[in-house]
């Protein structure tokens, strides 16, 4: 079987001062898919991703994407100049720039320092900002300061930065982090409204945003795949609930 | 015809410029008024008043400014890269005193054998017996000849510490040098030049720098003519310095470069090679706080490896907090403030200058964030926040009949 993969990760391993993060994890994902990673603390989700975007380089293994592209030899900017989108656990949106000009700045386009000095807004860039704006729902508050928005919103404007970006993989850490039912919920409906359009990676804790959005979900433990499948399955699976009820045993204590 | 047409030309370009910089109306016409008392009414009251005169300024005090405005220029190149790109460099003195040894070089060897030793070389290097290790050039060093031509020195002003730049930086941030790491490696690299430029054989003079100069393009360097000049050219540099800083703002660039500073990882993972935006501000500063040094010494008549001593550096991050270094007239402000205050208080106090000066620095941080210029809004919100208190303490005053019920309330419990 020789299906293409949109992104493939085969054998992947990486240590930390002795501490396996991740080890001989396999990973397929298919174009246009929304795959949710779901793991207990520590299982190498955030790793994972960090691998993906080229933070940190794996010490054993192949992250392939598209058909022939290594991304274990690129670097961050190089990688996210693929199409290759990241959201990050905690918000992270440029706090003193305007709603507008952050999405300006994600924009796909010319990255160089020259290109920049002499950059001007183009008409075609404000219909996309203004697009760009209505799909996260921030259209209203264009011109308000990033830093003095909510949490939520502050989640929202980071996605649409990723948006704007085009990219053909979204890869989103915990987005439902900290809001409200009813922001995750629309949260929710965002990511799912985008599924077809970008191939998208969610990673999550919130059992119940995860039900809503997953079609499929990979379980990580101990930095590697323990079982692959709709929630249902997941949910059932033995090994699954061993994991996630150990943990809880743990806890209670 | 063609007048009127030149005229219009001029203005509507002017006009595309002040567009360009987004100046408002206020700012350009505050701009142009510091720009005429500094650069038209200073030097006339110092050219054509009689010294007698209330209205007379001094030579003395002409130069002293003059010297203020190289260190407004050194505070806005310190201020490109702490305020705006977040990276604060304890050793942009070591830019100065580069861009300040390219034309001292320059400035040595236009004394010709006037100095002490009749020589056709600087005295330092008869001193040094030069001639010995350089015999063939008659003692000056091979490197040394080419700044006899003022427009070399003058490129070599820009590119030296260009260069430098240019280098650290990339040996810095290509390896993720960030923080207070950078901090005190900046630092690390002033003290360690100004130690290369102690010692005697490096040919620059070693401890006494280079000094005595006597002409600068034919002019007599200690005229009060040439003074003048030197005074007017540090006005301009400064105002030049401060429109590319104000256009650069408000460039795609600026807007990246602050976005380094609030939230660096978002910069590099939206495709941003966020080292090459760094390389180029610090560049940009070095050149910066470089042609304010090249204007300091031939006012200040000398330059010697303490200019690149930290603590000069350290002074210079401290005049951009005392005037507010989220601002671009802040550190202006800042560095001539201080600096009139440093020297009324060296003359008056010279022991607690040191005290006064980090005692000012510990104010500011905890008291005064955005610095001087900050110090309206500040004030602003102050009083806000005392006017909603007033009426948070006057509103649940209630009226006369609901104190009744009030006591009503409390007599039923």
């Amino acid at each position: 079987m020789n299906r293409p993969f949109l992104l493939s990760l085969e054998d992947v391993n990486k240590t930390f001062d002795g501490f396996k993060a991740i080890s001989n994890l396999n990973l397929y994902l298919e174009e246009g898919e929304l795959r949710v990673i779901i793991g207990p603390n520590g299982a190498g989700k955030s790793t994972m991703l960090d691998i993906i975007t080229g933070r940190t380089r794996p010490d054993k293994g192949k992250v392939e994407y598209g058909p022939d592209t290594d991304l274990t030899r690129l670097n961050e900017y190089e990688i996210n100049r693929l199409g290759i989108g990241r959201k990050f656990q905690t918000p992270s949106v440029y706090v003193n720039h305007t709603v507008e000009e952050n999405v300006w700045l994600s924009l796909e386009g010319k990255r160089g320092v020259f290109a920049s000095l002499f950059a001007r807004k183009t008409p075609a860039q404000r219909t996309r900002i203004e697009e760009v704006l209505s799909i996260v729902g921030l259209l209203p508050h264009a011109k308000r300061v990033a830093g003095t928005m909510a949490h939520g919103q502050k989640q929202w404007l980071e996605i649409g930065m990723l948006l704007a970006q085009n990219p053909r993989l979204l890869l989103v850490d915990e987005p439902a982090a900290g809001m409200t039912d009813e922001e995750t919920a629309k949260t929710g409906e965002l990511l799912m409204s985008l599924e077809g359009k970008h191939t998208i990676v969610v990673i999550e804790h919130d059992m119940a945003f995860v039900r809503q959005i997953a079609r499929k979900v990979t379980v990580l433990h101990q930095g590697t795949v323990l079982c692959e499948g709709s929630v249902d399955q997941v949910q059932s699976d033995e090994r699954v609930v061993e994991v996630y009820l150990g943990r809880k045993k743990k806890g209670d204590h | 015809m063609a007048a009127c047409r030149v005229v219009r030309l001029t203005r509507t370009k002017l006009g595309r410029l002040i567009m360009g910089l987004s100046l408002s109306k206020r700012e350009l016409l505050l701009v142009c008024l510091v720009s005429f008392v500094g650069l038209v009414l200073l030097p006339c009251l110092n050219a054509f008043v009689p010294p007698d005169s209330f209205f007379h300024v001094s030579n003395f005090s002409i130069t002293l400014c003059g010297k203020y405005l190289c260190y407004a220029v050194l505070a806005l190149g310190v201020n490109i890269l702490w305020g705006y790109t977040g990276l604060l460099s304890l050793g942009q003195c070591l830019f100065f005193s580069l861009g300040g040894y390219a034309l001292g070089m320059y400035l040595m060897l236009k004394i010709g054998n006037l100095g002490q030793y009749k020589a056709d070389i600087p005295d330092f290097m008869v001193f040094l017996e030069f001639p010995k290790r350089f015999p063939e050039t008659g003692g000056l060093p091979p490197h040394w000849i080419p700044f006899k031509n003022f427009w070399f020195a003058t490129i070599a002003v820009l590119v030296v510490p260009a260069l430098s730049a240019l280098v650290f930086g990339f040996l810095a941030f290509r390896s993720r040098i960030k923080g207070v790491y950078f901090s005190i490696l900046s630092q690390a690299l002033t003290y360690a030049a100004m130690l290369l430029f102690f010692r005697n054989d490096f040919t620059f003079g070693g401890n006494n720098g280079l000094t005595d100069f006597k002409f600068i393009l034919g002019y007599d360097v200690n005229s009060n003519t040439t003074k003048r000049t030197l005074y007017i050219a540090s006005g301009v540099l400064l105002l030049g310095v401060y429109l590319l800083c104000r256009w650069l703002t408000q460039t795609k660039f600026g807007l990246i470069q602050r976005a380094i500073r609030d939230s660096e990882n978002r910069v590099l993972f939206s495709g941003y090679a966020t080292v090459h935006f760094k390389l180029f501000v610090f560049v940009l500063s070095s050149m910066i706080c470089a042609l304010g040094g090249a204007l300091f010494v031939p006012q200040v008549g000398i330059i010697n490896p303490s200019e690149m001593a930290p603590d000069k550096s350290l002074e210079a991050v401290v005049w951009c907090a005392v005037g507010g270094r989220a601002s671009l007239v802040g550190p202006i402000i800042g560095a001539i403030s201080v600096n009139a205050l440093k020297s009324y208080a060296t003359r008056a106090f010279a022991e607690q200058w040191l005290y006064i000066l980090g005692g000012m620095f510990v104010f500011v941080v905890l008291f005064m964030p955005k610095g001087i210029v900050g110090l309206p809004a500040q004030f602003a919100e102050w009083r806000g926040k005392q006017q909603r208190h007033k009426a948070s303490v006057s509103a649940p005053t209630p009226p006369a009949d609901e104190k009744v019920n009030d006591t009503a309330i409390i007599s039923s419990k």
